[in-house]
């Protein structure tokens, strides 16, 4: 156990950001600015193996940027959790951004640096959260991540995008200026800390009131996570592009949201005050709310879209969830599930993209037969749905077994009866997709004519996705070590 | 009552101020405005004089007698004979900037008349509105 | 020369003053370069006297050698120094600045306008480092008279607005005079050290709790407190754009830093948070200020306006923090007057700019403007960050700290208005974002060659001092443990 001071963590926060600068700059020329953003996808995930190896080991990064308040730094702490999450970031960006390329020539979109440029820094700002050692620097690039991602959700500045932009800016601000802000201050106030340990910062003998007020603000605070009545923004965020929508609500905006509640729960809170107080049973039963609501939204919805961005909701708060069980197999399958969820979702966006591209359909109701005549793109979707429900075979399962471990673990049997339920009703909304896909009779195929899949650069992105989906089932280890580390666990 | 007696100095500051302050600011003319703008700092240098004065003082310029050979004699100089000139410097600085606020506001209420014809605050408000 | 730096700092551009206006009526090119020459002068003797503070501690300058209780007195502490650091540096952005839009909305009284602009930059200069309660009135009014005469270079509405500014202005200035006379009845003094030993040793009288009530009340009436407000909006809205963008950020934060001054060095802890016990009251009417700005500012379809209503709201954040009693809102409040005086200037930049390039400041003018004029657009959009509170600019520091005083205090609705304040100024923001952002520019002459979105930017010597005073905002928020721990909290241990 180590602490290594180093710049790496603060370079992997700037590669990013000068990558966006490098995008603006090379406007002129599309394929020397889709190079930029290449080049910085490699050298990011270059120097995350490089950290990586040491991380494992049991050790931690820091790196202080600047003290801006007396006593409380903007400063870098990379451990297990932190590494788990920005090597999900970094690894679909570079996926998304080929699929952004599949996506945006052919549709012929409008203002494509801009596009390329806020990706890079929604990025950056997204390694700066996963990166950040106290809930002040995570508040910075949280804040920082709702607004370069604004350009993103509105790119089509038409009417739609306006009122989905709206929303997303009005709940993301008015949440984290009005609970997260105030939350944070106030746990300053009384602790003189915010720097996350996994001992938790709050004395056990604080008042339970006050524990129980902050909670309640840090969880709705972060409203990225998308917890009930708090997850108006996610599905109106959906008239963004597709790689938007499958990098923000796969990878980026969501994943930070519950990274950042995840954080506060373990690093703030700490595992042992939750369990030992009422806290924990507070936890799951806002999320598992969220999570039985959520599920039946999205079986009433027929935008394909929408369909996931619902399920979306219901996923996070799994994870908050397998957290709010204060366990250590909760927090570590919670942990998991952060990179599994990203892999089976970001399929899923893959192919709604891919789907809408080749055919330009975005409803459920229009997809039957289409199996078809786009096979590939249809099993990819297949790979990723089982992943979400959790199913054998691909990596949800794993991430779902610590979470029921986890549950067991804590004695509170009604959580496995919400895991369950919700599953049931995962199934229940991707399964009839896929069958009505594939298995439908001649005549009510809505496609009788011959179709192609999409062009290569939208669909060799879910294939590398799905695939790895499934390979996440045969080397869990990949990311489970991160979270065995993160909570301590020796391998 | 002896009180009044007293302080009667204090009491007159005090009904010129309000004059002067109620017409800033209900008066509508804006010539009259003006004109209670220096009714009240004439209040206000007025209290700043009434409390440097004493009774049977004189104006603050020590009396200097001089000997046969125009050589000073020396006396005892005793503060209760003059007037407090502290205040009465205050108040030279206090008119001065009195009176170019004063100019400045009348210049002003020029400028208005010639934009609006007319001096009626409400009347010009109205038209504006 | 170095000793001499405080006298200097007052000496240059009152001086400079004079000869702008014999030189102007030559050579009126030349009276610009002599006022950015002046205040690049007096900036360079500012951050001299700024680091000289740091290093040593509060300098104290005598005029004419006589010693304090005698002759006027400048004192220059920890706070003040920064408060003039940040007057001079405003004071240059907004002459480099003024250079177009003078000749383009003044014309021939180029002259006179910088002129008064220095007069103006000297008395507030003056008013923040000086040391006698009396010359404090003359400086007060030294500024003042200027800001009148400046604002009355405008035509229309100006003139009826810069009336009611006047008689407001004189009141609240007769006030403070009124106070300075009790003070002087009770003590016999006017230098502020000397009247606050005076004060301590005695009991409080009567004659004390007016001087404090009158002098309180002057300065309300001057920064423009919420039911006092009444002048401040017309005034600044129909200014001409580099006028405004002086006053807006300087006047009303240097007489909030008159009250803290007043609040420490003439009167003290004991006295005003334990022996009258009004901060309840006067918290309560920040809370009002900040809500009737924000509310207000709501309703406005004009830039111009609706910033000068936020800016009665930032005074509630100043007074409040100011009224907490405690340190942390006490650094709150001084490090507002900092963050607000460079917020409000960038901002202000920003909109004259837009005025500059479009002539109209309306909401419905915002259309397109992010495609016309992109660099003015970054410099408004990091403004409007800092007022929103978005780290790591500097809007977001002020709050931290007023929100720590505020709960501290146990000022709950204090607590709460601060951040209803920064959701609305949120809404207000992206609102003309969302303008700006999304609605495509009017459709220019069908035979014009050029595409619609042409980039049509004001003249770099506008764009520069904004984006300055952009990366001003978020270096001030990087460094802001330092200007707390070198500055702000000397400045509080000798008062609390």
């Amino acid at each position: 156990m180590q602490t290594f001071t180093s710049f790496l963590p603060a370079a992997i926060v700037l590669t990013s950001f000068i990558g966006s600068v490098a995008v603006f700059f090379t406007k002129k020329n599309q394929n020397l600015r889709e190079v930029w953003t290449f080049i910085t996808a490699a050298i990011n995930i270059v120097l995350l193996f490089r950290m990586a190896k040491w991380i494992l080991a049991g050790n931690t990064y820091t790196y202080h940027i600047a003290e801006v308040l007396p006593g409380l730094p903007l400063f870098f702490n990379v451990d297990g959790f932190g590494m788990l999450f920005a090597f999900v970031a970094g690894s679909l960006w570079i996926v998304t951004s080929l699929y952004s390329i599949g996506y945006m020539r052919p549709l012929k979109e409008h203002a494509q640096t801009r596009y390329f440029a806020c990706f890079a820094l929604a990025i950056s700002a997204t390694m700066g959260v996963a990166f950040s050692g106290n809930v002040l620097t995570m508040y910075v690039f949280y804040e920082i991540l709702s607004l370069s991602t604004y350009p993103l959700v509105t790119h089509h500045q038409d009417n739609e995008a306006r009122g989905g932009g709206r929303k997303y800016l009005t709940f993301l601000l008015t949440t984290s200026i009005g609970f997260a802000l105030p939350a944070m201050i106030i746990t300053y106030l009384n602790t003189g800390t915010l720097t996350f340990s996994n001992a938790g910062i709050f004395s056990q003998t604080a008042d339970p009131t006050l524990l129980l007020v902050l909670l309640l603000l840090f969880l709705f605070g972060f409203a990225k996570s998308g917890i009930m009545p708090f997850h108006v923004w996610l599905p109106g965020a959906m008239v963004a592009p597709t790689p938007v929508s499958a990098l923000l609500h796969a990878v980026a905006v969501v994943k930070v949201g519950v990274f950042c509640v995840l954080r506060i729960l373990t690093g703030v809170f700490g595992i042992d005050l939750l369990s030992s107080t009422s806290l924990s049973t507070v936890v799951c039963v806002i999320a598992s709310i969220t999570v039985i609501v959520s599920s039946l939204i999205a079986l009433t919805q027929d935008n394909l879209k929408r369909r996931l961005a619902f399920s979306t909701v219901g996923q996070l708060s799994y994870i908050v969830l397998g957290a709010g069980i204060a366990t250590m197999y909760g927090v570590m399958g919670s942990m998991t599930h952060i990179a599994m969820h990203a892999f089976g979702k970001i399929t899923l966006f893959f192919c709604a993209g891919a789907i809408y591209v080749a055919t330009g359909k975005k409803y459920i109701s229009q997809m039957v037969g289409l199996g078809k005549q786009m096979p590939i793109t249809m099993i990819a979707f297949l790979i990723g749905s089982m992943s979400v429900i959790g199913l054998p075979l691909t990596g949800g399962i794993i991430s779902k077994w610590y979470m029921v471990l986890g549950a067991m673990d804590s004695g509170r049997i009604w959580i496995l009866i919400v895991y369950l339920i919700s599953s049931l009703l995962n199934a229940a909304y991707f399964f009839p997709i896929v069958y009505n896909a594939f298995f439908c009779k001649e005549e009510d195929s809505q496609y009788p004519n011959k179709i192609k899949e999409a062009p290569l650069p939208a669909l060799i992105p879910p294939v590398l996705t799905a695939i790895g989906t499934f390979l996440l089932f045969i080397y869990p280890e990949l990311f489970l070590n991160f979270a065995k580390v993160a909570v301590g666990v020796s391998k | 009552m002896d009180y009044i007696l007293n302080h009667f100095n204090y009491i007159i500051v005090v009904i010129i101020m309000m004059l002067g302050l109620w017409g800033m600011l209900s008066l509508s003319n804006l010539v009259k405005k003006l004109i209670s703008m220096a009714i009240f700092q004439t209040g206000i240098i007025l209290f700043y004089i009434s409390m440097g004065a004493k009774k049977g003082s004189s104006i603050p310029i020590i009396k200097q007698a001089y000997d046969d050979h125009h050589h000073p004699i020396h006396q005892t100089i005793n503060h209760i004979d003059y007037a407090n000139p502290l205040t009465q410097i205050l108040m030279l600085t206090a008119i001065v900037v009195g009176v170019a606020t004063l100019g400045l506001g009348l210049a002003l209420t020029q400028r208005v008349y010639s934009e609006h014809k007319s001096l009626n605050e409400d009347e010009i408000l109205e038209s504006l509105s | 020369m170095i000793d001499q730096a405080p006298a200097l700092i007052v000496v240059i551009p009152l001086l400079a003053a004079l000869f702008i206006t014999v030189i102007g009526v030559y050579k009126p090119r030349l009276s610009w370069i002599l006022t950015v020459l002046t205040f690049v002068i007096t900036s360079i003797f500012t951050i001299i006297t700024l680091k000289q503070v740091v290093v040593i501690g509060p300098v104290y300058y005598m005029f004419g050698n006589w010693p304090a209780p005698f002759g006027i007195e400048f004192v220059i502490d920890h706070l003040n120094a920064l408060i003039i650091a940040m007057i001079s540096i405003v004071a240059l952005l907004v002459a480099i600045y003024s250079k177009h839009d003078v000749k383009k909305e003044l014309g021939d009284k180029i002259p006179h306008f910088y002129s008064l602009f220095t007069l103006l930059v000297t008395g507030l200069l003056g008013i923040t480092m000086t040391g006698d309660a009396f010359n404090l009135y003359v400086l007060l009014e030294v500024s003042a008279l200027t800001s009148y005469a400046l604002l009355a270079l405008s035509k229309g509405r100006a003139y009826i607005a810069t009336f009611n500014y006047l008689i407001m202005g004189t009141i609240g200035a007769c006030f403070y005079l009124l106070g300075v006379g009790y003070l002087l009845i009770n003590t016999g003094s006017l230098n502020m050290a000397d009247i606050a030993t005076i004060i301590n040793a005695n009991t409080y009288s009567y004659a004390v709790l007016a001087a404090f009530l009158f002098i309180m009340i002057g300065m309300w009436t001057k920064m423009a407190l919420f039911p006092l407000h009444g002048w401040l909006p017309n005034v600044y809205t129909y200014a001409p754009t580099s006028t405004s963008c002086l006053l807006a950020p300087l006047m009303t934060k240097v007489s909030v830093y008159v009250m803290l001054r007043m609040m420490t060095s003439v009167f003290n802890y004991d006295y005003i948070f334990n022996v009258l016990q009004w901060q309840q009251v006067i918290v309560a009417l920040a809370v009002l200020a900040i809500l009737a700005g924000s509310i207000l500012a709501f309703r406005q379809d004009n830039l111009k306006r609706m910033l000068t209503y936020l800016i009665v709201a930032e005074i509630g954040y100043m007074v409040g923090g100011a009224w907490l009693g405690n340190v942390n809102g006490f650094t709150g409040a001084s490090y507002h007057i900092i963050a607000d005086g460079f917020m409000t200037l960038c901002l202000f930049l920003a909109i004259g700019c837009i005025i500059y390039k479009i002539g109209d400041s309306s909401l419905a003018s915002m259309k397109g403007i992010f495609k016309k004029m992109p660099l003015t657009m970054v410099g408004f959009l990091i403004g409007a960050f800092s007022m929103i509170g978005i780290p790591p600019t500097c809007g977001f520091f002020s709050k931290w700290y007023l929100l720590s005083g505020a709960y501290e205090a146990g000022a709950w609705p204090f607590f709460v208005a601060l951040l209803v304040s920064s959701l609305v100024n949120a809404i207000l923001f992206f609102r003309i974002i969302e303008v700006g952002y999304f609605h495509a520019l009017p459709e220019e002459e069908p035979n014009h060659n050029h595409p619609k979105h042409k980039r049509d930017e004001a003249p770099l010597s506008m764009i520069i001092p904004l984006l300055t005073t952009a990366g001003l905002l978020i270096g001030i928020g990087i460094y802001t443990a330092d200007i707390v721990t070198y500055l702000i909290r000397p400045f509080i241990n000798t008062f609390l």
